[in-house]
């Protein structure tokens, strides 16, 4: 049942990634991002990580997703051209990316005391990973807190001051 | 039980639920109807049937027998696929809600992690994914919106689309009060934690959250479009915000997803804030020996509690004028959020300090 599953949902995601690249309109490509972070988040389930699921819904096909859409639709982005530049880096770029799979591939197979992850009946709840979360992992919990909070600051400080600029254009 | 029965158990579960859904969809519009005709001093509809209570199945045969028009100018997968997203999202969310007793399953009392009958299925982080399938539901406007190339479409859906986003902070700020009190995300163990004294011991009063209801209250008239935070589809500026483009029975599926959106949201809140099912008595009755009042009542007293909030909502817009847009945003940014965010501070020192 569970590898069923699983074959199912990685389809889903290979397919949405494929189609991410192969099209040419942008809220296409975002529209098959969805679907590769939603399945994805059906796979953490399979491993147990219910929260982490959830989060992946919530955070990254939810809200990160809704602002690459509405960017798409605010800026009115259109159908991308096909150049000699994209042939080429298509000529270059599926080889290229074929090699650099291979050896990671060899490297992760090769590697030893990876340790295990199992597709079963299993969860993790939320209870066991907020205790870990909150005592042993607690420092660099904090340290990423902050610095999302320095990154929300400069994007602040970015904006209030491209807006002051338009004042004082504005004003002559 | 076999993995046969348990599939045959759910399918028959859910077709029940879908079909009760759309029914309580039908309903409401008609509700709503004659609520909003009684507060500006009219009848409502009247006509069809006794007390106009068939105009629900009027209204959905006309909108299936009305011509269904495709612009040229739209995108056409999108423009197919919003109405799709945006009721499918609004009908999955229910199947988390408990809405009964849940040691009534097959062959009378079970327990507790067996099938049971008044829940689809009940999971350990129910409450994010309503929150969930609510962040995933923005698509369907939004794309409806960008789809139909149409000024008015596009506007609406990205008036939408921000005040979801928006909104969605302070709505799942606000339910942090109540996930500490309780200690779980399980909305069955959420409703159980508020059972014990009835009425006292619900999330709304014994809990101390009215803030929290409070908020939730507002952010949920703006996470389902309604108002008066109605701007995505405001009449008077947007002809229909972002379903101008679409007729039919497409444009009936937004309307639908609207409703049903009203009722999860009402279901959340009956079992986060007003106790869920249970009696708002508590221990005062005597527990029932008979088996199928034992299931029933607590049916009984949750479709009382969603009715109710369906009433206030209905209530509030016929009572309320629209926000303008600057006013929606930092209301939600700078008075739902910060308050929401109190919230969650007093209610962990208090129950630290317990």
């Amino acid at each position: 049942m569970h590898v069923i599953l699983f074959a199912v949902f990685a389809g889903f995601c290979l397919a949405g990634a494929i189609n991410l690249l192969l099209q040419s309109h942008p809220i296409n490509s975002a529209l098959s991002l969805i679907v590769v972070m939603t399945s994805l988040a059906v796979l953490y389930l399979m491993l147990g990580a219910e929260f982490l699921a959830i989060a992946q819904v919530i955070v990254y096909a939810g809200a990160i997703m809704v602002l690459f859409t509405f960017v798409v639709m605010l800026l009115n982005a259109g159908r991308e051209d096909r150049t000699l530049g994209s042939r080429a880096a298509l000529r270059i770029g599926f080889p290229a990316v074929v090699a650099f799979l291979a050896v990671i591939a060899t490297m992760i197979l090769h590697a030893q005391g990876l340790g295990q992850a199992s597709l079963n009946e299993a969860i993790t709840t939320t209870e066991e990973l907020s205790a870990v979360l909150f005592t042993k992992l607690l420092l660099p919990f904090e340290v990423t807190s902050v610095l999302i909070l320095i990154a929300i600051l400069g994007a602040v400080a970015l904006a209030s001051r491209s807006e002051g600029q338009e004042e004082r254009t504005g004003g002559k | 039980m076999t993995i046969l029965q348990f599939l045959l158990w759910s399918l028959l579960k859910v077709v029940v639920v879908t079909v009760v859904m759309l029914v309580g969809v039908a309903y409401t519009v008609l509700l709503e109807r004659k609520l909003v005709g009684r507060i500006q001093n009219r009848w409502g509809p009247s006509r069809v049937g006794p007390f106009g209570l068939l105009q629900p199945l009027v209204d959905g045969a006309k909108s299936f027998l009305k011509e269904d028009i495709i612009p040229t100018g739209v995108y056409r997968p999108l423009y197919l696929l919003a109405p799709i997203i945006a009721l499918g999202c609004a009908l999955i969310s229910i199947a988390v809600v408990p809405f009964g007793e849940p040691n009534v399953g097959p062959g009378g009392l079970v327990k507790p992690g067996e099938l049971h009958f008044f829940q689809i299925s009940d999971v350990n982080i129910g409450l994010l994914v309503v929150l969930g399938v609510t962040s995933i539901s923005v698509y369907g406007i939004a794309l409806a919106g960008w789809s139909s190339n149409s000024k008015y479409s596009l506007l609406g859906a990205l008036r939408s689309s921000a005040q979801m986003v928006s909104y969605e902070l302070a709505l799942g700020l606000s339910l942090v009060g109540v996930v500490l009190r309780a200690g779980s995300l399980n909305l069955r163990v959420i409703v159980e934690q508020q059972s014990v004294d009835g009425m006292l011991s619900w999330n709304l009063f014994g809990g101390m959250q009215f803030v929290a209801f409070f908020i939730y209250l507002m952010a949920a008239y703006a996470e389902t479009n309604r108002s008066p935070f109605d701007l995505p589809e405001a009449e008077s500026e947007l002809t229909g915000g972002y379903h101008t483009e679409y007729s039919s029975m497409k444009f009936a599926m937004f309307f639908m997803a609207e409703y049903a959106n009203m009722i999860t949201v009402g279901c959340v809140a009956t079992l986060l804030f007003l106790g869920g099912w249970t009696s708002p008595f508590g221990d005062q009755l005597p527990p029932p020996q008979n088996i199928f009042v034992h299931a029933l009542f607590p049916i009984f007293w949750f479709v009382l509690k969603v009715f109710s909030f369906l009433f206030l909502y209905v209530w509030v817009r016929g009572t309320l004028p629209r926000f303008r847009y600057d006013q929606l945003m930092s209301f939600g940014w700078r008075w739902l959020m910060p308050l929401a965010i109190l919230n969650i501070v007093a209610t962990s020192l208090w129950l630290a300090y317990h």
